[in-house]
């Protein structure tokens, strides 16, 4: 996790309704902020207070909010809104020329996907990106990390598929049995992408709190050592035969099987004659007709 | 209210959270127990309700209202209750001149509307009083329910961005609750619908779901709630994040059970 987020570029946070990612954005923020980097939030969705809450003052010293969520659309009229709307606050952010290292949170993309036209969304994220050299010349160029929230279920995978192509890193946030997991993708230029899962929690500091595996429940507690149990032993029937039961069994002649001495028993005529004999006697009521009763049918 | 509800919340009126957004959504079932439990909730709470009710009638909700235990018409009259009745005043729109913007003006929009209306409406309705003197504890929104206003044509996004202004009126400027709900289309392909439903869940702090039996009707058995808990306020290990219960609609309460512990089956 560290390693993806020390990388400049975009950094795509997919969360779901179950898995929130807001947490995770904050405990990022937190650690760049640490880090001494200045750190501009564009917050959408929630108010700069709720926001700010779980930072301690150095944190949020160090963190610049720019306002969208109190008045996004402009509807109070009171010339609060920031200029430009949504876009033109991005674009100015693309423009800031303050030195050194920078990282720039977007809360969230998913809902600058709902109010701007994904194209024009996609090339502000574009400039956003690129490392921007200073105004001054001469130096070396200022790495730039963007992190942004992005909630799945809003988006169909046209604009989905967008986003992750624009994204040097994927977290997809799931988790299992209330621990949390994070799916890392990442994509450095001219290499393989790897894919790695790691499983953390955040503390209510906002610090990130990375485990080693899943949660300890799901595993099997090792059984202490016992010596196996013969289940043969003591049973009240034989499971095995003797010698001399074998060798019983094995001689017997099965009643149906056709071996050479039945064969012969067949061919020669026995010591005994036929035995069956039939001994009628007629009533006086039987009629002993010899004919066939079925011959005067035309079948 | 359902006193085994605000159990498994764990909040009664007198010590309820603010500054929240509940969401509440139903599949499959009719989750309208939830409206009326809040109503009243809110209303034995001494909070400033202001009731966007686009489904039922006033007296409708008053009859379920007087079964719980509190007096619809009364919280009117005394200021405590603000009700826009959206079957009556839809009419209004269309038959009588308006000086001002009617809250429903979108009815008569041709082009894809907004909200913005709504939203004075209910702002005006909320805001505090001038003398000072609070008479009522916090204000809060409620609304059945927004899917009315996609069947009514207007877009996910439009109600999303009300929604959006709703939650910096009510719960960022004066800390106060909105209660919403939602239907959940299921099966059937409604991208308008979803987007309405996963956009909310995102912004909200405690979704009820009220679902169906996945085994069909049941006489003893109604449907189940399903109680999520999405940013809560203690650390993670302290509090459940989701429950999961069975529930029998009675004629003045609700029961909840544990699942498969239904007394008509033990």
């Amino acid at each position: 996790m560290e390693s993806v987020v020390a990388q400049a570029g975009l950094v795509l946070l997919r969360d779901s309704v179950e898995w929130e990612g807001r947490s995770l954005l904050k405990a990022l923020i937190k650690k760049s902020a640490l880090c001494g980097e200045r750190v501009h939030i564009l917050g959408c969705e929630v108010s700069e207070d709720e926001f700010r809450e779980g930072f301690d003052a150095s944190v949020n010293s160090r963190l610049i909010y720019h306002d969208v969520f109190r008045d996004p659309l402009n509807w109070s009229q009171s010339g609060e809104a920031l200029p430009g709307g949504p876009l033109g606050a991005l674009q100015a952010m693309c423009r800031r020329t303050d030195p050194g290292p920078v990282t720039i949170a977007l809360d969230s993309l998913s809902w600058l996907l709902l109010h701007l036209p994904c194209p024009a969304l996609c090339q502000a994220l574009c400039a956003l990106s690129q490392q921007h050299s200073c105004p001054g010349g001469g130096s070396p160029a200022e790495p730039v990390r963007v992190l942004c929230l992005l909630h799945e279920e809003l988006h169909g995978p046209g604009p989905l598929g967008a986003l992750s192509s624009l994204a040097q890193a994927e977290v997809i946030l799931s988790g299992t049995m209330g621990q949390a997991s994070a799916h890392i993708l990442s994509r450095r230029p001219q290499q393989h992408p790897t894919r790695q899962t790691q499983w953390f929690s955040i503390l209510p500091d906002l610090s990130l709190d990375l485990q080693g595996g899943p949660p300890l429940e799901s595993q099997p507690h090792p059984e202490p050592h016992t010596p196996p149990v013969d289940p043969t032993a003591h049973m009240t029937f034989n499971l095995h035969l003797s010698e001399s039961e074998r060798a019983a069994k094995d001689s017997l002649t099965l009643p149906f099987q056709f071996s050479s001495e039945k064969q012969q028993a067949l061919l020669r005529p026995g010591p005994r004659q036929a035995t069956g004999r039939i001994f009628y006697e007629p009533d006086a009521y039987d009629d002993l007709d010899q004919e066939d009763p079925d011959d005067d049918l035309d079948v | 209210m359902y006193p085994e509800l605000n159990n498994l919340l764990n909040t009664t009126p007198d010590r309820a959270e603010q500054g929240k957004l509940t969401l509440l959504c139903d599949a499959k079932t009719d989750g309208s127990f939830l409206v009326h439990h809040f109503l009243s909730f809110y209303l034995k709470a001494n909070c400033k309700v202001c009731f966007v009710a686009l489904v039922q009638s006033f007296s409708h909700y008053n009859i379920v209202g007087r079964k719980l235990g509190v007096s619809l018409t009364a919280a009117r009259e005394c200021g405590q209750l603000v009700f826009l009745e959206g079957l009556k005043s839809s009419v209004d729109v269309f038959f009588r001149a308006q000086a001002e913007p009617h809250p429903l003006q979108f009815l008569r929009e041709a082009d894809v509307g907004n909200l913005q209306p709504l939203y004075e409406f209910i702002r005006e309705a909320l805001k505090p009083m001038e003398d000072g003197q609070a008479a009522w504890r916090y204000p809060v929104l409620l609304v059945d329910d927004l899917s009315v206003l996609l069947s009514l044509g207007l877009g996910a996004v439009a109600v999303l961005d009300f929604m959006h202004y709703c939650r910096v009126a009510v719960c960022w400027e004066q800390k106060g609750n909105i209660v919403a709900l939602v239907h959940d289309s299921g099966d059937a392909e409604d991208e308008e619908n979803d987007i309405l439903l996963n956009g909310l869940s995102h912004q909200s702090h405690l979704i009820l779901r009220a679902e169906g039996l996945a085994t069909g009707f049941c006489r003893d058995v109604h449907g189940q709630l399903k109680i999520l808990w999405r940013t809560p306020s203690q650390p993670a290990a302290q509090r459940d994040r989701s429950l999961t219960y069975q529930y029998k609609i009675q004629d003045k309460s609700v029961s909840f059970f544990a699942k498969g512990m239904s007394p008509a089956v033990l």
